[in-house]
């Protein structure tokens, strides 16, 4: 009897062992599938003219076939990279817009989203519930909705077809106060008391206390707000017509020829590159950023 | 007397508190809330000799066969995305919870957030062209493909470009849900002689309602965004299947639409307001 049972529990230990293998490859098949296109965009950007020019013909020169693409290219060059660089003096006006863009939004809501963020979270005041609710919908509508108001806004204030135009706006986003937020209410009372006592007035406590202490909810808005600035794509296409202008994440490369295509290539590696790098270095704030959304209050 | 005292001090520190919104809520009500008011205003009157109209605007707007479109589009679009993802979030942190490469896994799942949609929009023009790299995957296993974003298959083009995107984002917050349910209910269940199964459907599926509100809000805010990789690799005029409420808005605002665009503009954000009051109320009681 003891014997068949200890049968059974191996059969199923066993069958548990296969289950997770199983699982375990689907989740890195899943993976793999996940980042091709990172590395269908790096291998793209270090092919040659030639290269390119077999194995997308089919769709950038109209021949008949398929396109085809190999993981990794046959002789890597960094072509493509150079001309970028070296010759294209409009890549370095849209990247700087985009710094611009970017920069702007970001130290703006620093100032302003993390004063905002603690007077929520630290005081109390008269209709304090009924202001944050309008943060929460505000900060869930998306851009459509407001996007005529913007427009009023910025033709009022001669902002249209200027860079200030996608800063300001952006620079008053009500998420990052809710997501600091967050990370102010949890500053222990006593910690806050005690600083009070030994006579620290609102502002120090604020500057040498809260923004401190809650850097990583900062950080963690800074590093949210990197991904969704640089990558900004409605505002610009509404509010900029002067080309000279546009930031790097509405730039749609020509790519009706091949010499075009591998710029096209290297462009957007060259466009995701700063992403990424702040995503790697900022992961674990950003995972604390999206998890700020997910605690009830 | 102390009592009186203690009121004024409350008073006094209410406004003190206000200070430190007010840059904030300045700039609020600059850019957000007063041309918000505009547009209701807007809304009712004419656009050209900006003559009253009552509702005629709304009448415009909900007779407009675009409109119609966009509308059924992306009320399908949302319908069916949001629960799929939510599911597979899910599905895929239960998974990872805890395991040893989980954290790999995840960050994998979450690098789609860091790319830009122009970065993207170049791979998913030669993934499904007509001639492209699918179709030539596809014709080596023998089955003849499509030109997927000129035909009804678009729609699930964007479907899953939402969720390969949005995956990771909504794995961490369903980990952050379930790391929030302590370990001891698990262990006491295990005593008495609880199965896998069971504690997942008694224990960590009912720990997860209060999570569920803020990942549908989140997954929902997020929706809004396909728009990007829809609008780059398909412009203005995209397949039907895909034309999207932003879509619909960047040609009225092209065309100086501007009655339409209040009245559309407002009728979205009631419906998006009732919609978001509703999933809190239901939050609320639920927990």
């Amino acid at each position: 009897m003891g014997k068949k049972k200890d049968i059974k529990v191996k059969a199923s230990q066993a069958g548990q062992k296969v289950r997770r293998i199983l699982l375990w490859t689907l989740f890195v098949v899943l993976a793999l599938i996940v980042l091709y296109p990172i590395v269908f965009l790096l291998a793209g950007s270090m092919m040659g003219n030639d290269e390119l020019g077999s194995c997308l013909g089919a769709i950038f020169l109209g021949e008949n076939g398929y396109a085809r693409f190999p993981l990794l290219p046959k002789f890597p060059t960094l072509q493509h990279y150079i001309e970028v660089f070296m010759d294209s003096p409009g890549f370095f006006v849209m990247f700087w817009n985009s710094v611009k863009v970017t920069a702007g939004v970001l130290i703006g809501q620093f100032v302003v989203g993390t004063m905002a963020a603690w007077g929520f979270a630290r005081y109390d005041f008269p209709w304090k519930k009924g202001f944050f609710l309008l943060y929460v919908i505000l900060m869930l509508m998306p851009f459509q909705v407001l996007m005529l108001s913007d427009y009023l806004v910025l033709d009022r204030l001669l902002l249209t077809d200027n860079l200030w135009g996608i800063i300001l706006p952006g620079v008053f986003s009500t998420f990052p106060v809710f997501i600091m937020y967050r990370f102010f209410a949890e500053i222990p009372d006593s910690m806050i008391e005690a600083a009070k006592l030994d006579g620290a007035k609102d502002w120090q406590l604020f500057v040498y206390l809260a923004v401190p202490i809650g850097s990583s909810g900062i950080i963690a808005c800074m590093v949210l707000g990197f991904l969704e600035y640089w990558s900004l794509i409605e505002q610009p296409l509404t509010f900029l017509k002067d080309r000279s202008l546009f930031p790097l994440s509405i730039f749609l490369p020509d790519i009706t020829s091949i010499g075009k295509s591998g710029m096209a290539f290297a462009v957007s590696v060259v466009t995701f590159f700063p992403a990424v790098l702040v995503f790697l270095g900022g992961q674990d704030y950003l995972e604390q950023g999206i998890m700020a959304g997910a605690v009830k209050e | 007397m102390r009592r009186k005292r203690n009121r004024q001090k409350k008073t006094h520190k209410s406004i003190r508190g206000f200070l430190w919104i007010l840059p904030s809520f300045l700039g609020v009500t600059v850019f957000y809330l007063l041309p918000y008011a505009d547009v209701v205003r807007r809304s009712f009157f004419g656009a050209v000799d900006n003559r009253f109209v009552g509702l005629d605007n709304y009448k415009m707007v909900i007779e407009n066969t675009a409109f119609r479109l966009a509308v059924k589009n992306t009320f399908l679009f949302t319908l069916l995305c949001i629960p799929i993802l939510i599911f597979l979030a899910l599905l895929c942190a239960v998974a990872l919870y805890k395991s040893k490469y989980g954290g790999i896994i995840k960050s994998a799942f979450l690098m789609p957030m860091a790319l830009p949609a122009v970065s993207v929009a170049l791979v998913w023009r030669i993934l499904f062209h007509s001639q492209g790299l699918l179709n030539h995957w596809l014709a080596v296993v023998g089955i003849v493909g499509s030109d997927w974003m000129n035909t009804g298959n678009a729609f699930w083009i964007l479907l899953v470009s939402y969720i390969w995107k949005n995956l990771g984002y909504d794995i961490v917050l369903w980990l952050a849900g379930l790391a929030g349910i302590s370990t001891n209910i698990y262990e006491a269940a295990r005593v008495d002689g609880a199965g896998e199964r069971q504690c997942f459907f008694y224990i960590t599926l009912p720990n997860l309602k209060p999570s569920l509100y803020t990942i549908t809000v989140l997954s929902f805010l997020n929706s809004f965004k396909v728009f990007r990789e829809a609008y780059l690799v398909a412009g203005d005029y995209p397949h039907e299947s895909i034309y999207m409420m932003q879509h619909l808005f960047n040609n009225w605002f092209r065309s100086f639409s501007f009655d339409k665009m209040a009245a559309a503009a407002v009728m979205e954000s009631v419906v998006l307001l009732a919609l978001i009051l509703l999933l809190q109320k239901a939050w609320d009681s639920a927990s």
